[in-house]
């Protein structure tokens, strides 16, 4: 099988209001150049794009076809589409690749979520029959799913502050996270002293809704060896989901991570960028993975400091690259959800060779 | 940079649905205000029911009734209702494991206050005023036991639901769009132009197209142009502003590389041909704002027709 590796990666600053249109150019323009300065390439050299975008998150149809002004589609390119995060966009530009049909590949997502109210837009994912006509907010059904395993005894208040304290910590060092969320300064009773968002989330344990876009160019063999010095290699590539019935599963575990997770060798990861935009996430999400103590979770600060809709997953993965093209690790994983309280999860494993 | 022009933009759209014979026999029994759960192959009770089994694909073995009482499994608390939410004072989100099933629905619970909410709290259903809207059949759950169990009546069949969807944004334009748009309102055409290529884009794209880089350079057209192609519009719709027969023609405005929609009016549709030489006739300026509607349309010049070479790789 043909080896693909992750060769570049850029990110647009995470912001709160972003001045930008809801079809990304403006945040893809700047990003796209960082990451052919960064590679040496230029947009001729793409033999595939793909990209993940939402006309809900824009509120408008075919927004994704405004976005392709952002790459110069002109002459036609080779290009495709995900009603998805970005890093489902990446895994189909990985299996093109593998396919034979390209060997430079780059995928993007890009979110404007400030521009509705994505609390509701979010309940719109949900099944359009049983739930999505009551419009359940995505913040109520994470609290949901946060009572239940609160009193399962599967984490504890004092747990989910403390991935925030950490996660802001990380966020801190990260140019791209947003402001002011991404700091240290605040300890987990100082947390635990705000009131509840959503009984017994509080704003520390919730994402920030935030505005940006993600870019990762992959590269098949002799090319990525050519293209960068130190490739991720992708080794392990899966995605799962779980039922849409909310009442039906059991929302303190994620099977769907855990299977991903198993399948794409997520156990040997010594760096794990996990996309949880809820801080009890990120420990289901630890447990389904079998991440030990000993592995670095989320350097980057996380979505806890930056969750741009259909970017977010998609710059885990760039962030679990970078790990591995700066030497700071050997083998490191990228994580991405999708849906209400961890629905569908997507795993890819990265190795240094 | 400032903030670009930007403005409301509200959208909804009545989502008709076909139920199914599961779900269309659960919407049927809520509208006889009773509450049907799944039989699953292993004998758990899925309510509200499955079409298939999440783990077997299989339909359900039997529609059976739950409840109409059920236990609080997990829950939390809306401080401000959103618009559409079963309530619109603050309520209690909550999975519900209804008697007699094995999974939880999810609905809102009329509790009053948070510290009136708990896992294990009994509630009961209270019936909505209307019939055949599926799930919103319950308004929503209340923690009182109702003093009589609600009438069952029969009902007609339910096989569709509708659902409302109305969803606001704060729609921003890009900042070549809103250059262009300050330009109409003082009754100027600006158009971006390609560092790269050199292409004039009106209105502006905020990307050239063509090689992906920001059109930054601002241009001043004219307000004349050229039909490089048009149709006549015989076909009568909802909204229409001009009676038919009219023309929708595609207007090339002179220093532009790309065409804009608008309508040829001041001569009879079957005089408009391709290479036709046209002048955007303004409102009156009182009426101006920072839209594309301060043109009302465009007329012939009487100029000669320009030559089909000079517009035919822009069509």
């Amino acid at each position: 099988m043909t080896d693909v590796a992750v060769i570049g990666f850029a990110q647009a600053p995470g912001e709160r209001h972003s001045p930008a249109t809801t079809n990304g150019v403006e945040m893809l323009v700047p990003i796209f150049g960082e990451v052919f300065e960064a590679t040496g390439l230029a947009k001729d050299d793409i033999d595939f794009w793909c990209s993940g975008s939402s006309d809900y998150l824009a509120g408008r149809a075919f927004s994704f076809v405004s976005a392709v002004d952002a790459i110069g589609a002109f002459p036609p390119v080779m290009e495709s589409h995900v009603e998805m995060d970005g890093a489902w966009a990446l895994y189909e530009a990985w299996l093109k690749i593998l396919t034979g049909e390209a060997e430079i590949a780059l995928a993007y997502g890009f979110g404007k979520s400030s521009a509705g109210n994505l609390r509701r837009v979010l309940s719109l994912q949900l099944d359009p029959y049983l739930l999505a006509p009551l419009w359940p907010d995505s913040v109520s059904v994470a609290a949901l799913q946060a009572r239940a395993g609160l009193e399962a005894g599967v984490w504890t208040q004092e747990q989910m502050a403390e991935v925030a304290v950490r996660s802001r910590a990380d966020g801190a060092g990260n140019p791209k996270a947003v402001r002011p969320r991404s700091d240290g300064s605040r300890s987990a009773v100082d947390l635990l002293a705000e009131p509840y968002v959503a009984d017994p989330l509080r704003a520390h344990d919730c994402a920030p809704v935030t505005d940006g876009a993600a870019v990762v160019i992959l590269a098949a063999g002799d090319r990525a060896r050519a293209l960068a010095e130190r490739p991720a290699w992708i080794t392990g590539f899966e995605h799962r989901i779980d039922s849409a019935a909310l009442g039906a599963r059991d929302l303190t575990t994620s099977p769907s991570a855990a299977s991903a997770g198993a399948a794409a060798g997520a156990a040997r990861a010594q760096v794990a960028e996990l996309h949880a935009p809820f801080t009890h996430q990120e420990i289901i999400l630890r447990n389904a993975l079998c991440l030990g103590d000993e592995v670095r979770i989320s350097p980057s600060g996380g979505a806890l400091t930056g969750n741009p809709m259909f970017a977010a997953g998609l710059a885990r993965i760039g962030s679990a690259a970078t790990e591995i093209m700066a030497g700071r690790a050997d083998v490191a994983l990228g994580h991405a959800t999708s849906g209400p309280a961890l629905q569908q999860n997507l795993i890819c494993v990265m190795e240094a060779k | 940079m400032s903030q670009p022009l930007h403005a409301p933009l509200d959208i909804a759209f009545d989502y008709t649905r076909s139920l199914g014979p599961t779900l269309s026999a659960f919407a049927s029994a809520l509208a006889e205000r009773r509450i049907l759960g799944a039989r699953a192959a292993d004998g758990l009770v899925h309510a509200p029911p499955f079409e298939y089994d999440p783990v077997t694909a299989a339909p359900p073995a039997e529609l059976v009734e739950v409840g109409p009482g059920g236990t609080v499994v997990s829950w939390s608390w809306m401080h401000r209702p959103l618009e559409g939410q079963p309530l619109d004072h603050p309520f209690g989100w909550a999975l519900i494991r209804l008697d007699g099933a094995d999974t939880a629905m999810l609905h809102a619970v009329d509790a009053g206050s948070a510290d009136q909410m708990r896992t294990g709290m009994r509630v009961w259903p209270r019936w909505s005023h209307s019939r055949g809207g599926g799930i919103t059949d319950i308004a929503c759950f209340v923690p009182q036991e109702p003093e009589a169990a609600a009438q069952t009546v029969k009902q007609p069949e339910i096989t569709m639901i509708t659902t409302p969807i109305r969803l606001g944004y704060d729609h921003t334009v890009s900042p070549g769009e809103d250059s262009f748009l300050r330009g109409l309102a003082e009754g100027r055409l600006i158009a971006q132009r390609c560092p790269a290529c050199g292409k004039v884009y009106l209105p502006p794209r905020g990307a050239c197209p063509t090689c992906g880089v920001p059109t930054a350079t601002q241009v001043e057209l004219p307000d004349t142009g050229i039909v490089t192609t048009f149709c006549v519009v015989n076909v009568p719709f909802v909204g229409q502003q001009v009676p038919v027969p009219y023309v929708a023609a595609s207007v090339l405005i002179d220093g532009a590389d790309i065409a804009i929609q608008h309508l040829i009016l001041g001569c009879a549709p079957d005089e408009v041909r391709m290479g036709m030489r046209v002048r955007a006739v303004w409102k009156p300026r009182e009426q101006w704002d920072t839209s594309m509607r301060n043109i009302d349309h465009f007329e012939p010049t009487g100029d000669p027709d320009a030559p089909y070479d000079t517009y035919a790789h822009h069509l």
